[in-house]
């Protein structure tokens, strides 16, 4: 899907938010002066083609009590990453999971997959469980847990050039 | 703030997806069997408290155009704050994250077109003297995380 200048406003105008409003769609239509059964359509597209993943709630994990993390990573089978690295992504506490490139010989491992839960002890358990998984097809692994955020900026839709 | 039960359920819901309609707030109220500004007022105080940290469409960064890359370095422990400093001045480096592994600097690269990545990491090299690792994804697996409330 191509998107032009109207798409691209209307995710400028919506990156921080869905107005709390009973006619959301309706006061966005109305800020950037276009109909609102046109707004819907172009967002009913960008959902159907992927560009919007979904509308929803993201909850502070922190807030509800998912306090700890680590980025588990993985030497998976080239034969089998797409099945196994799929089935690592349906696990309820994978937030994201990836096949990256390997960096030999600094870097073997090729599967990512970010694991929340509560403590740092749970997400050990929950790091043997992929072990698990993985079973034979996996050649090793390891975890990192992050100590500090370095910089943080939300990722901006950036102007279009020519 | 407590989270009552009528909370928590919006919560997992909500995680879900919401529906792209004239009154969507009084079509999702329904399910729960609460009045649509009883919803609105619910979401606001979550907002509010930050239990919510956003509500609304997530965009898939990569299929909106641009280059993602997430990168890697190896930083002696005498220079991180050093180095980080030169890695963050880039405004190509949407976040970066000390990690607890030798490779202990790890961010992400967001930029207009492939050969930016391969640019900004070239000049990142140049500025440290310190190899950046490159760690492009390659394939991305469904997702079925959701924080249960």
């Amino acid at each position: 899907m191509k998107l032009d200048t109207i798409d691209r406003s209307i995710i400028t105008a919506t990156q921080s938010g869905l107005p709390l409003v009973p006619q959301p769609y309706a006061q966005i239509a109305t800020d950037l002066g276009l109909d609102e059964a046109e707004l819907r359509a172009r967002m009913q597209a960008m959902q159907e083609s992927g560009i919007i993943r979904r509308i929803a709630v993201a909850p502070n994990h922190y807030k509800l009590g998912m306090t700890a993390n680590g980025m588990s990573v993985w030497d998976v089978e080239d034969a089998r990453i797409a099945e196994l690295g799929q089935q690592v992504g349906n696990l309820d506490f994978v937030s994201h999971c990836y096949e990256r490139p390997r960096a030999l010989p600094d870097w073997p491992y090729n599967l990512f997959a970010m694991i929340h839960g509560s403590s740092r002890d749970e997400v050990e358990t929950l790091r043997s469980e992929i072990a698990a998984l993985l079973g034979d097809a996996c050649r090793g692994g390891d975890i990192l847990y992050s100590t500090r955020i370095l910089k943080k900026s939300g990722l901006r839709l950036r102007q279009q050039k020519g | 703030m407590t989270l009552d039960e009528t909370d928590r359920r919006i919560l997992n819901r909500l995680q879900d997806g919401f529906p792209i309609t004239e009154r969507p707030f009084a079509q999702v109220a329904e399910e729960f069997g609460i009045p649509e500004d009883d919803l609105i007022a619910r979401l606001e105080a979550m907002k509010e408290a930050r239990v919510i940290t956003r509500f609304g469409p997530f965009f898939d960064a990569a299929a909106m155009g641009g280059a993602f890359c997430l990168c890697a370095m190896a930083v002696p422990e005498e220079e991180f704050d050093a180095v980080a400093e030169k890695v963050n001045a880039h405004p190509e480096v949407a976040h970066n994250y000390a990690r607890t592994h030798r490779l202990n600097m790890w961010f992400v690269l967001a930029t207009e077109s492939e050969a930016e990545i391969a640019q900004t990491a070239e000049r990142i090299e140049q500025e440290t003297g310190i190899a950046v690792l490159q760690f492009p994804k390659l394939q991305e697996f469904f997702i079925r995380f959701r924080v249960a409330a």
